[in-house]
């Protein structure tokens, strides 16, 4: 098939910025969505011109490196996928695709469709870790048994990727929903509850620095979100802060 | 030709790690304030490492490429991680799995290395479920084990098909507190593109600043790669975009012997290759081998047909099925290890009977299992067993669960039903148990230079267990290198500072701009990528899944004009001080293009087949093994470690010799 695309191209990132036209031709549908864009690079730089910059790695869904705001949706229009599974089998031939990058204030362009996502390791830094040194003397992995529902919803939380869409999608730019994974995560074991005041607190503040803007329950993020990572982890974060501001 | 000294302590097996920890040098807390270290890599091994030195003490350097240290490719590792707890009560031990990796890796990796990757692997757990790492856990509340592959236990420790990702996250997270405490700098968006080597020690690095192309002088008093493996040096692997082997082929050249580089897994379950198009192969976890059946057809004419869409596999009768690993290897079936498994597979395709476009594909069919699971649960259920329909749905529904993300990440690039159709499969390049060769410290031949994880070669031998790459990475960085490193760090306690203006770092940042600068002004006609991809060609083709001494010779000959033809028509867009992903690549690219030669080189050097390394002239010629691969331990039952003279056609050969004083060395049989 051929295809339009308009993209977004940045020198770097004091440079403003604008949408550019390209043209590509006899794409198939097996390709995914990155290897599309593999095949316009190799087109710009064998034509002497320089190649659209965009971040990828493990280009199979777990990494969180990828990124991309496709036709206006974060990871474009298939759900529970990252950008590198999307495969171009969801377009027909003559359509324009508009790709943009992750637009948020915490998310400074690097470069095109490249962003800055350092932001998401300070909240990190800031509690998103248990304090247990490496010493080989831990206890035993059983000792503490952990009732096997709080185990696969800490799981579930845990599958975050950190990629972003969450806050992309969110017309606030909020990241709770990141920030929430992780805290649900370490709430709903025993071995997060010792730190759990803290960590909320910490984290959420850092949050609240780095300029990512407030929830107001659209739910966007939670549709966004390639890993479906639920909403219910916000209410769960919600509360732990709650709690820790009470003790606080 | 020198022999290498292994530095292994004596004693018996059982004993010689914990003699060695209570005999080796400490470094006070004190003293270790006055200490930096660098780790370059931030996957499973570079990530617990940095982690584990900054909680002891150490000033840690942190370097990744990515935009995050979450983002290292171990997060992509999904089936599990083995660690010897024996929470099943079925019999495992330290020994055992020590055994079974010896066994595994076909008898060519350091017994005692392997032993004591066995005896810390119970830490592991122990530590991550300390860390938060949510393990699948069964309704008691304790932690659930399943099987993999050459094994007889139930040892492998997992959380759903995404078990790298929650280890890595564990270490990410020690990373972070240490990161909010000022202990670990981190530098993401950086790439190691030299070692700095002062009066023969390692004592830092050159790095690029990925983003603004600015190139950095970084000093300390050791240097540790947690770097990865090298397989993406067939273009097409299983491993991520990014993932190369420049880091370890620096410090080749700065004078670490590179051990087996030709010890290469091919993994049997991938998705196929669709089209010049590809950029990666998507793996498929081991554990769908328990479930799935291999098979092709048994006629030539049922194959065309396929081919040609005019047939359906659903519409071959049973008998008209080659369930080859069942008829082949009769006691492990589909279990038999993965080289066995991928070799079986090429095989039969190039037979004639693969089953794709291409000639390139095998079925993995889960009708029989959908069946069997169906009738089960028709039975506790008390439903009609021999409505089919509903034992179809009723047997899909257990399939779902136990592989549900598998299979939607098939249909995802296939799109092609798995719980309808047979799901097709190729084996592809996934992991490199070669590397930077390292002693029982896991030190280089470079003093001060430390090489853990899949960057160096010590553990899996020739053919590497499921589940066991993981539980090597955060031995390494976890138990291993904190301990070792601290009886070499211990002369330096009164060292200093570093300094980074000597002619040595000088030298070394003149020889990385130089490189740059040459790429940047090449002004060729073609891409990286067009490169990287005949590379890749070559080595898929030549030195692939079965060599010859015809093909490696060729090869060898093919990558160095290849790499001719590179230096002199790569284009290279774009200037070196700005972020610039094409120089990032360009410079990868030449270090793969010289390591695919030594690579050929040790395959050709090493005349018998073992594990990964199949060589068609050294096979079983009768007897019931006729046919499968043969060993030849009188004359190879060495380490390969190759010295940097130069060209890789110029490297020196050097022994270790292994020794088998636990194990005795046997065929592997899995008839």
């Amino acid at each position: 098939m051929n295809l339009t695309l308009k993209i977004w191209r940045q020198k770097n990132a004091s440079d403003k910025g604008k949408m550019v036209d390209y043209k590509i031709n006899d794409v198939s549908p097996d390709m995914s969505f990155l290897e599309m864009l593999d095949v316009l690079n190799t087109q710009l730089i064998e034509s002497g011109d320089e190649p659209v910059a965009f971040d990828h790695d493990c280009r199979e869904g777990i990494c969180g490196m990828c990124s991309l705001y496709i036709n206006g949706e974060a990871h474009g229009p298939d759900r529970g996928v990252t950008t590198c599974q999307l495969h171009m089998r969801k377009f027909k031939d003559g359509d324009t695709i508009y790709i943009e990058p992750f637009r948020a204030k915490a998310f400074p362009v690097i470069k095109d469709l490249v962003v800055d996502r350092s932001s998401f390791d300070r909240i990190q830094h800031a509690g998103g870790f248990i304090s247990v040194n490496t010493s080989g003397n831990t206890q035993d992995a059983n000792a503490i048994p952990i009732n096997k529902e709080n185990a696969d919803k800490a799981f579930d939380a845990a599958t975050c990727i950190g990629c972003g869409a969450c806050v992309a999608t969110c017309k606030n730019s909020s990241a709770m929903l990141y920030v929430s994974a992780k805290v649900s995560q370490f709430a709903l074991l025993p071995q997060g509850q010792v730190e759990a005041t803290d960590r909320v607190l910490n984290m959420v503040k850092q949050m609240d620095e780095e300029g990512f803007g407030n929830c107001t329950n659209t739910g966007a993020c939670e549709v966004e979100c390639p890993k479906g990572i639920s909403l219910e982890n916000i209410a769960r974060m919600n509360t732990e802060f709650l709690k820790a501001s009470l003790k606080g | 030709m020198a022999t290498l000294d292994s530095k292994t302590p004596k004693g018996p097996i059982a004993d010689k790690w914990t003699n060695h920890k209570n005999k080796i040098n400490l470094v006070n807390p004190a003293n270790k304030r006055l200490i930096d270290v660098i780790v370059v890599g931030t996957g499973l091994a570079g990530g617990s490492a940095a982690a584990t030195l900054a909680e002891l003490g150490y000033n840690v350097k942190a370097f990744c490429f990515q935009d995050s240290p979450r983002r290292a490719h171990s997060i992509a590792a999904q089936g599990g991680i083995n660690a010897a707890k024996n929470y099943q009560g079925d019999g495992d031990s330290t020994y055992r799995l020590f055994y079974d990796t010896v066994k595994g890796g076909d008898y060519r990796s350091r017994e005692a290395n392997v032993y004591r990757l066995a005896e810390v692997s119970a830490n592991i757990i122990d530590q991550c479920v300390a860390q938060g790492v949510p393990f699948a856990r069964d309704y008691g509340g304790l932690l659930d084990n399943r099987s993999f592959g050459g094994v007889l236990v139930s040892r492998t420790f997992y959380a759903k098909g995404q078990t790298g990702q929650q280890l890595l996250l564990g270490a990410y997270s020690a990373m972070n507190r240490q990161i909010g405490r000022g202990k670990i700098k981190m530098y993401n968006r950086h790439e190691m593109l030299d070692v700095v080597v002062v009066d023969g020690k390692a004592r830092g690095i050159i790095a690029r600043n990925l983003v603004t192309g600015e190139i950095e002088r970084h000093s300390a008093h050791a240097v540790v790669l947690g770097t990865g493996g090298y397989g993406n040096v067939f273009f097409l692997s299983t491993n991520a975009m990014g993932s190369n082997v420049t880091a370890a082929w620096k410090a080749h050249k700065k004078g670490a012997y590179f051990a087996n580089p030709c010890y290469t897994q091919i993994h049997p379950t991938c998705i196929p290759v669709s089209g010049d198009h590809q950029s990666k192969l998507t793996l498929m976890s081991e554990s769908l081998r328990n479930d799935g059946r291999i098979w092709v057809p048994k006629k030539m004419e049922d194959v065309k047909a396929i081919r040609e869409g005019n047939l359906k596999p659903t519409q071959i009768a049973e008998e008209d099925r080659d369930y080859y690993l069942e008829r082949r290897y009769p006691a492990f079936g589909n279990l038999v290890p993965r080289d066995v498994a991928s070799r079986a597979a090429k095989e039969r395709c190039d037979a004639g009977f693969g089953v794709n476009a291409t000639g390139e594909a095998v079925y993995l069919d889960f009708a029989s299992a959908i069946q069997r699971y169906g009738k089960e649960q028709a039975t506790i259920k008390g439903l009609n067993v021999n409505d089919a329909a509903l034992v179809k749905k009723l047997g899909q529904e257990v399939v779902k669960n136990k592989y549900g993300n598998l299979f939607q990440m098939y249909e995802k690039i296939v799109d092609e039903d798995p719980y309808e159709t047979p799901m097709m499969i190729y084996p592809a390049v996934h992991y490199t148990m070669g590397g930077v060769w390292v002693d029982y410290n896991l030190m280089t031949t470079v003093p001060g230079l430390y090489a853990i994880g899949e960057a160096n070669f010590s553990d899996h031998g020739a053919n590497r267990l499921g589940a066991s790459a993981l539980m090597q990475g955060l031995a390494d960085g976890y138990f291993v290198l904190p301990y070792t490193i601290g009886d070499y760090l211990a002369d330096d306690i009164r060292t200093g500072p570093i300094s980074t203006e000597t002619p040595e770092f000088d030298e070394a940042e003149k020889n990385v701009r130089a490189t740059i600068d040459k790429f940047v002004n090449n002004n060729g006609t073609k891409s990286v990528d067009y490169f990287h991809k005949r590379l890749g060609k070559i080595m898929w083709n030549k030195v692939g899944m079965s060599r010859n001494e015809q093909g490696l010779k060729e090869a060898i000959e093919e990558i160095s004009a290849l790499r001719a033809e590179f230096y002199s028509d790569v284009r290279v867009p774009g200037g070196a001080n700005e972020y610039n992903e094409e120089l990032a690549k360009a410079g990868r690219v030449a270090d793969f293009l010289e390591l695919g030669e030594l690579f050929a080189k040790d395959a050709l050097n090493r005349t018998e087949s073992c594990g990964g390394h199949f060589r068609e002239e050294s096979v079983e010629l009768d007897g019931p093994q006729k046919g499968e691969a043969l060993r030849n331990d009188k004359e190879f039952a060495y380490v390969s470690a190759w010295e940097y003279k130069g060209e890789p056609k110029d490297a020196v050969l050097h022994k270790e010799e292994l020794e088998f004083n636990d194990i005795e060395l046997k065929q592997r049989s899995y008839k």
